[in-house]
């Protein structure tokens, strides 16, 4: 997947995390993360967020995530739906990379 | 060292004080400590024009101990006052013996890094005080105590208190004090009643100076050196709020309904029983279910205890409980019931839940209601340290009550946001798993394994139950499994169990 533009995804309500997603000219994947649950969870939510970009074939972003205590389903989700929007795609959905995460 | 939980406790911190043993491990006789006391002439006035005055008179010195109550809650303004006046009159090297501390005592910080308070005793540490001591700003580790452990420690001469600034909602000239009437009141003053039978100075700080005698007194003027006047004793909206309202969270009436249920069948729930409830949403919520099926099975309450809120006092006046001890009045309903209501008696720290005196209250209880931040598979429980490892919270009466009670049940959702309640172990023991007896969540209650009776009482009843590890499993099926909290070894907290025993520490977070 190629991203072409800046685009966002998610709330700053608690339980949820907002996901802002940037092309990068790098070839690399790069997490700005604040989060409430920093010291817990922090590791897994930045696993979480490049394992989806991954997943998507996303090379070259720049994410910035601020998580207010999101489940992984729901950072999953954000960062899911901030990549399509960073893509221009629009109706032609990978369903079945989304789909294995639901099996 | 070890002590008998588990829990690391450092040599440099021992210092001489014992490990945990166990809830009753140390229960040999214990010889009281005596105040000295300067007799008062007649002809002689105790009212001194201000708070300067009186520390000057009272002849407060570099090293001494000072002490204040936390009845005024967050609404307090007499202990930044009074250590404002202390530093400007250049004394030095305090420790601070406050009944609890809150986010209002932030100032607190100034006064730390000028040298004016070098140590402290408390049972709570809220907001950017309990931020900065958790980063490690005190030299000196601060010491949590219970409300019944701080009496312990105050009767032992443990703490010994030189001089007691008391606010006091009313007073006369001569010291007769009264948190029940004035112009912002608090209710009970159960805490402050032990520092003024143990401290050698007694300040009471009033603003409202009323006509001799101001009877019934809280604080008598036997045990008051001084009256000081000021203009505000603090924010009423922060001392105590209206009338303390029952939660509509469906999460939290949901667990409320489990805990009345275990409650009602776990053999404690009947004519003349006790309790006490918190003044948490799903505790409080609890009276109102019980109050229900007292009124369908027609059984009476003998006391509640503890905090008292206006649910409490409602069924007070109702008839269904016959008698409130009140340490603390938690609402502006309860403050004001206590000159209302001759069954809703003021009790001091002592009476509620020091262990070391001849029978505490809290050893009448049948079942108490608590609630926790975290469980532990042992049933330890914290309501100190936050997920991240900070204080935020009080030791209370918590660990007093749960050893006191026939039953012990705990209230807390399975999970917070992304932040699990049952885990392996705690950030910081404040009350140890031995004396907790049921655990009540959102998904299903678990019975300490010791409570082999209510395990068999609880197979019939429709309520899902659990072993504790199987709830920290499913906690952990939702949110994941936490990374544990980096601790440096630096101590900036060592928790006092109710005997005065070494349960835990509190180390600097990274």
């Amino acid at each position: 997947m190629k991203l072409i533009k800046r685009a966002v995804a998610g709330t700053l309500e608690s339980s949820d995390i907002q996901v802002i997603i940037e092309p990068r000219e790098e070839a690399c994947i790069e997490i700005e993360l604040k989060s409430s649950v920093e010291k817990q969870f922090g590791r897994q939510i930045r696993r979480v967020i490049r394992e989806t970009l991954e997943a998507l074939g996303v090379e070259n972003a720049r994410v910035i995530a601020t998580d207010r205590g999101a489940l992984d389903c729901t950072i999953r989700a954000r960062v899911l739906c901030a990549a399509y929007r960073a893509s221009g795609i629009k109706g032609k959905y990978d369903w079945e990379v989304i789909d294995k995460w639901n099996a | 060292m070890k002590n008998s939980i588990g829990r690391e406790i450092p040599e440099s911190v021992i210092n001489g004080l014992e490990l945990y043993q166990g809830p009753f491990a140390k229960n040999g006789e214990v010889k009281k400590a005596a105040p000295k006391v300067k007799p008062a002439k007649p002809g002689e006035s105790k009212l001194v024009s201000s708070i300067e005055e009186a520390i000057v008179k009272c002849g407060l010195r570099d090293g001494m101990t000072i002490s204040f109550h936390h009845h005024f809650r967050e609404g307090d303004y007499i202990l930044n006052m009074v250590v404002d006046a202390i530093a400007k009159l250049g004394i030095k090297n305090l420790t601070l013996a406050s009944s609890s501390l809150g986010s209002v005592h932030s100032p607190l910080v100034k006064h730390i890094k000028n040298g004016v308070i070098t140590k402290i005793t408390t049972s709570g540490l809220r907001g950017a005080l309990a931020e900065e001591i958790s980063r490690g700003l005190m030299n000196e580790p601060v010491i949590i105590r219970s409300h019944g452990g701080r009496a312990r420690a105050i009767e032992a001469g443990d703490i010994k208190i030189d001089l007691a600034f008391l606010g006091a909602s009313s007073s006369d000239e001569y010291g007769n004090a009264s948190g029940a009437r004035g112009k912002a009141i608090c209710g009970s003053l159960g805490y402050a009643r032990v520092d003024a039978d143990y401290a050698d100075k007694v300040v009471i700080i009033t603003d409202t100076l009323v006509d001799f005698p101001n009877v019934p007194a809280s604080i008598p003027q036997t045990k008051v050196d001084y009256v000081v006047r000021v203009d505000e004793i603090g924010n009423p909206s922060g001392i105590a709020s209206g009338a303390t309202r029952f939660t509509k969270n469906p999460k939290e009436l949901l667990i409320a309904e489990y805990a009345s249920r275990v409650i009602i069948e776990s053999g404690y729930f009947k004519d003349g029983f006790s309790f006490q409830t918190g003044s948490g949403g799903s505790a409080l919520a609890v009276s109102r279910f019980l109050r229900n099926e007292m009124i369908k099975q027609g059984i009476t309450a003998s006391f509640a205890l503890g905090g008292i809120t206006k649910p409490m006092v409602e069924m007070l006046e109702e008839g269904l409980i016959k008698n409130l001890f009140d340490v603390q009045s938690f609402d502006l309903v309860a403050a004001d019931s206590i000159s209302r209501n001759e069954r809703h008696h003021e009790i001091d720290a002592s009476f509620y839940a020091n262990p070391h005196n001849r029978g505490c209250i809290a050893n009448n209880l049948d079942v108490v209601i608590l609630s926790a931040l975290e469980i532990d598979t042992d049933f330890n429980i914290n309501v100190m340290t936050g997920s991240d490892g900070v204080m935020r919270g009080a030791s209370g009466g918590h660990c007093d009550t749960a050893a006191g009670a026939k039953l012990t049940v705990i209230v807390a959702p399975l999970i917070r946001g992304r932040i699990p309640t049952v885990v392996d172990s705690v950030n910081t023991v404040i009350t140890p798993g031995e004396t907790i007896d049921v655990l009540v969540t959102d998904h299903g209650i678990a019975v300490n394994p010791r409570r082999t009776d209510l395990i068999e009482r609880f197979m019939n009843v429709s309520i899902p139950v659990y072993t504790i590890e199987q709830l920290k499993e499913r906690a952990e099926s939702i949110v994941g499994k936490p990374d544990p909290i980096e601790y440096e070894d630096q101590v900036v907290g060592i928790v006092e169990y109710r005997d005065g025993t070494i349960i835990d520490v509190v180390r600097k977070v990274k």
